[in-house]
């Protein structure tokens, strides 16, 4: 066991599809408590290398430590099972199913008679309400088909399973790219309290004041290498910029 | 209790939060989930007006029933799989080759039980390796399932060399005649696996998981669902029943014949678009293709009833699935 306070590490990460370079060795870590930026142009990598901490791809090479400890997931289950949570962009809620049963998808609580594992909704729905409470999420009824939902209540609802499960890490793909600009603000406020409640979060967005207000951490790729890593305090939106586009270069 | 969205206040847990009467008229689920007990209530009103000492016979009620049965059993398959965003285009010839595997354990003097767990085994075994191939292979359900059709049929006329085999019992007569309180044995049993099913879709975590991969499939996977395990599953059980449905086929008609009956899967198809399901996965119900069943038999049997030749009932059933349909489209 390691003394790291780092909750991830991703040590010189490669990943290829076919002739397709999408990680080059890429090298990024984050601390609980603090959110963690990357940035980078379409096609930098960065979706690429947050799947394979979630564990949706298998790096090729490098390797992953959670807490100081060496992982591999061969399944984003396996990697759910370790405490990582991944919210998507649009891939996260199934619209055909209540409320509760996305906030409990393949966490039922359930009676077993048999093989026959038999829902307990009313548990599941009052732990629904408890969860959205904890974020001061709120929603008429858990009831309701997620269907019905605004773009920024569906992320909320996939943002309090994230972080209802006991999960140390919240990976956040482009939270915000779909919601206009109240509903960001209320996921930003939901980002707050999460690192308020000492997760680390790995957050990708392509909102750069976005990424100043909310990181404490910035990590930039380009072509999928990491190429700058730096404290946000010490770091500005045209220095972003400039480093994204390749037009400068920082260590 | 209010549940209208109030940003101010927390849900109070444990409060009544059912959707109100007027939410669930704003939902077009809501009509398409009733639309087709409303078409069967006008089927029965109107051919109970035309020829009413007929059709509302206790003896017409009750072939209904008994013509309803199988169909209901091969539904509830369809229903499965066409809530995963699938369909079995099978079903039809895995029926015929569970009654010919009936056939030749019965020949080989099994007890009917065998007979009958062979008939069911067989088609458990087509329906999971349907689903395997749809998985694993990622191949279109609808070109292996029409593929299956062909094997099973195929396979049903070469194990039995095409001939029928009389099958002289008893117990199985006894299930296709009688009935209890004015209602078939037959149907017993179609509404108790009805019940189950219904049971099992929206009871348990199965049928949550079989919801959310017809729903979104790649969610689904994303909270470690197996989408493998449930098509798998799905078209196990939709073989299963065709397999078992073989049984009372036989009881029925007293021999296992390897002839296929292509009706029951265009009845399946029609009960489960006039049922309120959605081809498109992630939304269904039991009851509604239930109802869909009777209500296809009971068109049939009064179209019958009021002298239209069988070969406009062919036209009749295609024209009230189609409209169907459109119609649960137009209301979504
Ligand atoms: N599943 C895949 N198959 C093939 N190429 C892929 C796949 N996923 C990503 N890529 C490629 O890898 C590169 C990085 O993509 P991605 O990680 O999505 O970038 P970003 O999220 O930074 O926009 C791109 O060139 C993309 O086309
Ligand atoms: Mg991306």
């Amino acid at each position: 066991m390691s003394t790291t306070s780092l909750a991830i590490e991703c040590n010189a990460v490669k990943k290829s599809f076919g002739n397709v370079n999408a990680l080059k060795g890429a090298t990024i870590s984050a601390r609980p408590g603090e959110v963690t930026a990357i940035v980078g142009d379409n096609g930098a990598g960065k979706t690429t290398l947050i799947k394979c901490i979630a564990g949706v791809y298998q790096p090729d090479e490098g390797e992953i430590r959670i807490n100081g400890e060496s992982v591999t997931f061969d399944s984003p289950e396996s990697a759910r099972v370790a405490g990582i949570e991944t919210v998507y962009q649009n891939l996260s809620l199934v619209e055909d199913l209540t409320i509760w049963q996305n906030l409990f998808l393949n966490r039922e609580i359930t009676k077993n008679l048999g093989v026959v594992k038999i829902l307990n909704r009313a548990k599941m729905r009052e732990e629904s309400e408890a969860m959205l409470k904890k974020l001061d999420v709120y929603i008429p009824s858990v009831r309701s088909r997620t269907r019905g939902l605004s773009g920024g209540q569906r992320q909320a609802v996939a943002i309090c399973r994230a972080v209802g499960w006991g999960s140390k890490v919240v990976i956040m793909d482009e939270p915000t790219a779909a919601l206009g600009a109240r509903e960001t603000m209320k996921v930003e406020e939901l980002i707050k309290k999460m690192k308020a409640q000492g997760l680390a979060i790995l957050l990708i967005s392509h909102n750069f004041e976005q990424v100043l207000r909310l990181s404490d951490h910035i990590f930039v790729m380009r072509q999928g290498d990491v190429i700058a890593g730096m404290r946000t305090k010490d770091t500005t939106g045209d220095e972003l910029v400039a480093l994204i586009t390749g037009s400068a270069k920082r260590g | 209790m209010d549940t209208k969205s109030n940003p101010g206040s927390a849900s109070k847990p444990g409060a009544d939060s059912k959707l109100s009467f007027k939410q669930r008229l704003r939902d077009p689920y809501f009509w398409s989930d009733w639309l087709v007990v409303v078409a069967f209530l006008l089927v029965i009103v109107v051919f109970g007006a035309i020829n009413p000492s007929a059709f509302l016979s206790i003896y017409n009620l009750n072939n209904i029933l008994v013509a309803s049965a199988i169909p209901a059993i091969i539904v509830v398959g369809q229903t499965f799989t066409v809530a995963t965003a699938g369909i079995d285009l099978s079903v039809s010839s895995i029926l015929t080759l569970g009654a010919v595997i009936f056939g030749i354990c019965f020949t080989k003097e099994l007890p009917v039980w065998v007979c009958m767990l062979g008939g069911m085994l067989a088609g458990m075994i087509a329906g999971i390796i349907n689903g395997l191939i749809i998985s694993v292979r990622k191949i279109n359900d609808f070109i292996v399932t029409l593929g299956m059709l062909s094997i099973a049929a195929g396979t049903a006329l070469v194990l039995s060399n095409g001939r029928p085999v009389q099958i002289i019992n008893s117990g199985l007569a006894n299930v296709a005649i009688n009935e209890k309180f004015g209602v078939p044995y037959l149907m017993y049993i179609a509404f108790a696996i009805v019940v189950f099913s219904h049971f099992l879709l929206f009871h348990t975590r199965f049928g949550v998981h079989l919801l959310a991969v017809g729903g979104d499939p790649d969610s689904a996977r994303a909270m470690g669902v197996s989408i493998v395990r449930i098509k798998v599953a799905v078209y196990g059980i939709s073989g299963l029943l065709a397999g078992f449905a073989a049984t009372l086929a036989i009881a029925r008609i007293g021999a296992a014949e390897p002839a296929a009956n292509t009706a029951i899967l265009l009845n399946s198809v029609a009960a489960v678009v006039l049922g309120g399901v959605s081809l498109f996965g992630g939304r269904a119900t039991i009851f509604g293709p239930f109802v869909a069943t009777l209500l296809l038999q009971a068109l049939s049997n009064g179209l019958t009833i009021i002298g239209v030749a069988s070969y406009y009932q062919y036209i009749s059933v295609g024209i009230v699935v189609i409209l169907s349909a459109s119609l649960v489209r137009n209301v979504r």
